[in-house]
């Protein structure tokens, strides 16, 4: 049951195909001292609940995040995964500044934005942009798809005059695969695929630096996604965009993401290059997810697999130290009275555990990718 | 929920109390007929009209007398008295209630049975003729005036004026206690005319209501269940889609039984609407000033009943 | 699939809508059979005419105003000919069903004990105290902890992973010889999608019953499904066992599929391959094959000729709607398989122009 610590190279986890080491430097994971455009330091946001409708008084606190460490590299994509409720969704609002931190810091280019106000926060968004799950209620129906597009360059007071402001929005139709002929049209005309191409020709109009994408794909059908996910790869590439990619659905996140963050109940439990999280995952509760995922494979049908058992606990009242203790078949006493630390256990990434999974017990979970 | 509704009871007193500062206000500092001249009647004498002053209390401050008032009110329900017949005005009203209670529960009775009854049958055939029927005469229901509305019924079917000569007309109350199958005739037409509007409104409202629940994913699962459409309908439907109605039908009750005055002035039943009506025509503040603070006490306790009523109706919406 | 009796054997179904707009073509001519105790996974993209497919099996779209045709025999006994009363007496007892969305499922106001007990007592002749507790069983059965007094719960006090647990045990409750899931784990995360997988299957080893599947999510069919039928704007366009299907799927739109989803385990620097274009609609379709329009393998004539839903040679049991010559399609899915993309399996392939449409 010890931690297998030789186990110090990534292991090849995408069936057997040769992967080239990803652009991200090879530092550990969570804490890269070079170029990082975003640095997250013990984030923490806490959602109160209160009890009274005149008089409020507060009850306790919903641990939305609760103390996550991170940095995203210029360029790189990082996946954030995790079920509902583990705060992947409300990390990236705190990042945007939708969302007002509880603790902690955020800096973004090298400038702490966790207090920004004002011009300086206006001025800071430009750089930021998000897309969101749903084209369909993201997008005015009112407004048409010219006007939506061009909401950026209206905000920030750019590419002023008619007729500029409607040709950069052409070139921007064009750029993501709208015929910019369709400019004069109402969202309601295009679908779900097109719309999600609506959100993020408006989200690259301003040419940010980091684009967050927030289930950008799992609303829509099918044979749509990879369209989407084509898209959004293109773009990065063209741009050199950094994109945060959140999502619940773990091989849409491998095929997106250079670096991966899994989290569980408003914490990181172990983040990691891509080939490392998934050819070797050290976490209980990252192997669990694997395990999880059906595979388009019937001749896997009917093989052992483990399962979480229960529910994920409450968010207001999270378990002791590890929070995952109380899910986790490997728990020990330790687990419930000391936190293990986000550490390096030999594989490339970081995982926060203190009996971490061996290849063996992978295999016996019904993780695929280990064996 | 005992404290969600201690809560709320306290926040009633509360209003209650601002109530009756505004009233105080009203009809104390804001000008009006002189009280103490309207009781000398004829006999205006700047002596009398003093004397009266002080027997009434009218030459104190008025935080002095407002604190009088409060005062009787609170501990002995002291409205004062009348200034045109010197009755108590608590006795008066304690008097006029029960007609009043009589007319407004049996049409609000009247109004849910039919409304409902109408609204789920329209809802469930949608687009019929039947459907745009009720749907038709609902909307001139709604825009007919309540004193119009009374006047026709009585040409129509009253005993004694009528064209077809049914029910009892206009004056013909009697007590429930006293003579119930008289009290039940007489009360028959003002109950139709005081349900009408409400009822047609009930009817639309359900029938909205009910076609968008019969949307719902539980209804498709009631129906996959093996359920006869009727208790899909009257059961899963009809629970969900009757709870905006619990909500109004507390408020319209209470607004109904302190401002029925048209209704009863119609069909000359002596209750509330029809004491106040007098007092108003006598400039008999007392009274107005009693009526209106009951009217206020009923719409306040139905706001009350009709939010704890929603906690338990609605699961989703327990107050802690 | 056996040509004996079959539970549950649709003919030539068709479901149309009368809309304002036009006639919606919802299902188009669809025919498969479920065996006692087998799982048949539909897989299609919303608008495929899965779900209206499975609701009519219940005649739960006679009320929307469906036009149905064709046959859906029920252990020998047409369902569509059926009055409304006798399917009610199959509805919940023979052939039950569960959704997409366990909360907007379940009744809001009902505690979940009265909802089960409700679906006991439609169709069994027993007290209310019997009801009641073989519904906390049922609760037990499908996993809920405490059962007895989760029972007095309300649907909201329930997480996703429960309430659907609670969905199972309520189209359990008159042992059900069919169960229709429509997308039963779509809207649950991923762990608890895994623990819903287990427990049907677990129930089905238990309880003999068959399932049909319906679901967008090609992983879930193949963890669960014995066969497997695709549809396609209102049509099957291929039907075969699970292994026949993943292992050599015929149709291109099959093929598209495999191609579009990334899967856990592939490398990352293969590119998914989206099918161009989208759905078409179903009011008016695409002439010939509907799938042409988006297909990169269409010759003119598909345009024109309608495929049948015909067997493929060698492969007992497969079934593919798809004019494109057997050794064409063979040829061009060994390329595809092998990681080229459509153009590049054409032009490898070679499909030979073809002569005049007839």
């Amino acid at each position: 049951m010890s931690a297998r610590g030789d186990d110090a190279a990534p292991l090849g986890g995408a069936s057997g195909a040769g992967l080239p080491a990803s652009d991200a430097p090879p530092s550990p994971a969570a804490r890269a001292d070079g170029d990082a455009l975003v640095r997250v330091r013990n984030l923490v946001k806490h959602f109160p609940l209160t009890r009274g409708i005149i008089m409020q008084k507060k009850i306790g606190a919903v641990h939305a995040v609760d103390g996550v460490d991170f940095d995203i590299q210029r360029g790189e994509t990082l996946g954030l995964v995790g079920e509902t409720g583990c705060g992947k969704s409300t990390t990236a609002r705190l990042i945007m500044r939708l969302l007002d931190a509880t603790a902690g810091e955020i800096r973004f280019d090298g400038q702490d934005i966790t207090h920004l106000k004002g011009a300086k926060l206006k001025a800071m968004r430009r750089e930021l942009q998000m897309i969101f799950q749903d084209p369909y209620s993201s997008l005015n129906p009112r407004k048409t798809i010219g006007s939506i597009i061009a909401e950026p360059f209206a905000i920030h007071g750019l590419e002023e005059g008619k007729v500029v402001r409607r040709r950069a929005v052409q070139n921007l139709m064009e750029l993501v695969g709208l015929n910019p002929e369709h400019y004069n049209r109402y969202p309601h005309e295009f679908s779900g695929g097109q719309r999600q191409r609506i959100g993020v020709a408006r989200a690259l109009a301003l040419k940010p630096k980091l684009l967050i994408a927030d289930e950008p794909v799992s609303a829509l059908d099918v044979s749509i996604r990879a369209q989407v996910l084509n898209l959004l790869r293109d773009m990065q590439r063209e741009f050199g965009l950094t994109l945060v990619f959140i999502a619940h659905d773990l091989s849409v996140v491998q095929h997106m993401c250079d670096r991966v963050a899994v989290m569980y109940l408003g914490k990181i439990v172990e983040i990691g290059p891509g080939e490392s999280i998934y050819g070797f995952p050290r976490h209980p509760y990252t192997g669990a997810l694997m395990a999880a995922v059906p595979v388009p494979d019937p001749s896997r049908h009917g093989g052992a697999r483990r399962l979480l058992t229960g529910d994920v606990p409450s968010p207001a009242n999270p378990p002791s130290a590890c929070r995952f203790h109380t899910r986790c078949e490997k728990a020990q006493p330790l687990c419930s009275q000391e936190e293990p630390p986000l550490e390096d256990k030999g594989t490339g990434g970081l995982a926060a555990c203190h009996y971490p999974l061996s290849r063996e017990e992978l295999v016996a979970m019904g993780v695929r990718s280990a064996g | 929920m005992t404290r969600y509704i201690i809560r709320r009871l306290l926040w009633g007193v509360v209003l209650l109390i601002i109530v009756v500062a505004l009233l105080f206000v009203m009809f104390r500092v804001l000008p009006t007929a002189d009280p103490a001249k309207l009781r000398a009647g004829r006999l205006q004498s700047p002596k009398i009209i003093a004397e009266i002053r002080h027997t009434y209390g009218l030459d104190k401050s008025l935080a002095a007398q407002f604190w009088l008032y409060l005062k009787n009110l609170i501990l002995h329900f002291d409205l004062g008295f009348s200034f045109y017949s010197g009755a108590p005005v608590k006795e008066l009203i304690f008097n006029r209630l029960p007609p009043t209670l009589s007319l407004v529960m049996g049409g609000a009775i009247v109004w849910v049975v039919t409304g409902v009854g109408v609204g789920i049958v329209s809802a469930r055939r949608a687009g019929s003729r039947l459907d745009r029927a009720s749907m038709g005469s609902a909307l001139v229901l709604v825009s007919a005036p309540e004193y119009w509305l009374g006047l026709i019924i009585l040409y129509v079917f009253a005993s004694d004026i009528g064209q077809v000569r049914i029910f009892p007309g206009a004056g013909s109350y009697a007590g429930l206690t006293s003579e119930p199958v008289k009290w039940f005739e007489s009360l028959i037409l003002p109950w139709l005319v005081v349900a009408a509007g409400t009822a047609a409104i009930y009817a639309r409202l359900i029938r909205g209501s009910l076609i968008e629940t019969m949307g719902e994913d539980y209804i498709r699962t009631a129906r996959a269940k093996g359920l006869s459409e009727r208790r899909v309908v009257l059961r899963h439907g009809l629970r969900s889609a009757i709870n905006p109605i619990v909500t109004i039908l507390g408020l319209d009750i209470g607004v109904l039984l302190g401002s029925s005055v048209l209704v009863e002035t119609v069909f000359n039943i002596p209750g509330i609407g029809r004491l106040n009506y007098t007092a108003i025509t006598h400039a008999d503040f007392p009274i107005v000033e009693g009526t209106v603070l009951v009217a206020a006490l009923f719409i306040i306790v139905a706001n009350i009943i009709v939010d704890i009523a929603y906690a338990f109706l609605d699961p989703r919406v327990r107050y802690s | 699939m056996s040509t004996a009796e079959a539970l549950l054997r649709v003919e030539d179904l068709r479901v149309e809508f009368f809309t304002e707009d036009g006639v919606v073509h919802a299902v188009d001519g669809i025919s498969y059979e479920v065996d006692r105790g087998r799982t048949l996974g539909i897989v299609g993209e919303s608008g495929s005419g899965k779900t209206v497919s499975s609701l009519t099996t219940l005649g739960l779209t006679r009320s929307q105003g469906a036009r149905v045709s064709g046959r859906i025999l029920f252990e020998g006994r047409d369902l569509v000919a059926l009055s409304e009363a006798e399917l009610r007496a199959i509805r919940g007892n023979d052939i039950a069903m569960i959704f997409q969305d366990p909360l907007s499922s379940l009744h809001p106001f009902f505690k979940v004990g009265v909802q089960l007990i409700e679906a006991l007592r439609v169709h069994r002749d027993i007290s209310k105290a019997q009801a009641r507790a073989r519904a906390v069983e049922l609760l037990e059965l499908v996993g809920i902890p405490d059962p007895a007094s989760r029972v007095d719960a309300y649907p909201h006090e329930f997480s996703g992973g429960m309430r659907q647990r609670a969905m199972i045990a309520m189209a359990l409750s008159n042992e059900p010889k069919l169960l229709i899931a429509d997308e039963p784990t779509t809207a649950l995360d991923v762990t608890v999608q895994a623990q819903i997988l287990a427990l049907l299957e677990r129930l089905q080893r238990e309880l003999g019953m068959a399932i049909v599947m319906i679901t967008h999510d090609l992983g879930v069919v193949a963890e669960m499904a014995d066969d497997i039928a695709v549809m396609y704007a209102g049509r099957i366009v291929e039907r075969a066992s699970a292994a026949n299907l993943f292992d050599g799927p015929e149709h291109p739109y099959t093929w598209g599929l495999l191609k579009s989803i990334p899967a856990l385990g592939r490398s990352r620097e293969e590119d998914l391959v989206p099918i161009p274009g989208m759905p078409p609609s179903l009011i008016q379709r695409p002439s010939g094959c509907h799938f042409h329009p988006r297909c990169p393998y269409a010759q003119p004539s598909h345009a024109q000729i309608d495929p049948q839903l015909d067997p493929v040679a060698d492969r007992p049991g497969h079934h593919v709607a798809c004019l494109l010559e057997v050794d064409t399609r063979r040829r061009l899915w060994a390329q595809l398989r092998a990681g080229q993309l459509p153009e590049q399996a054409l032009a490898a392939v070679g499909v030979p122009p073809e002569q005049e449409p007839v």
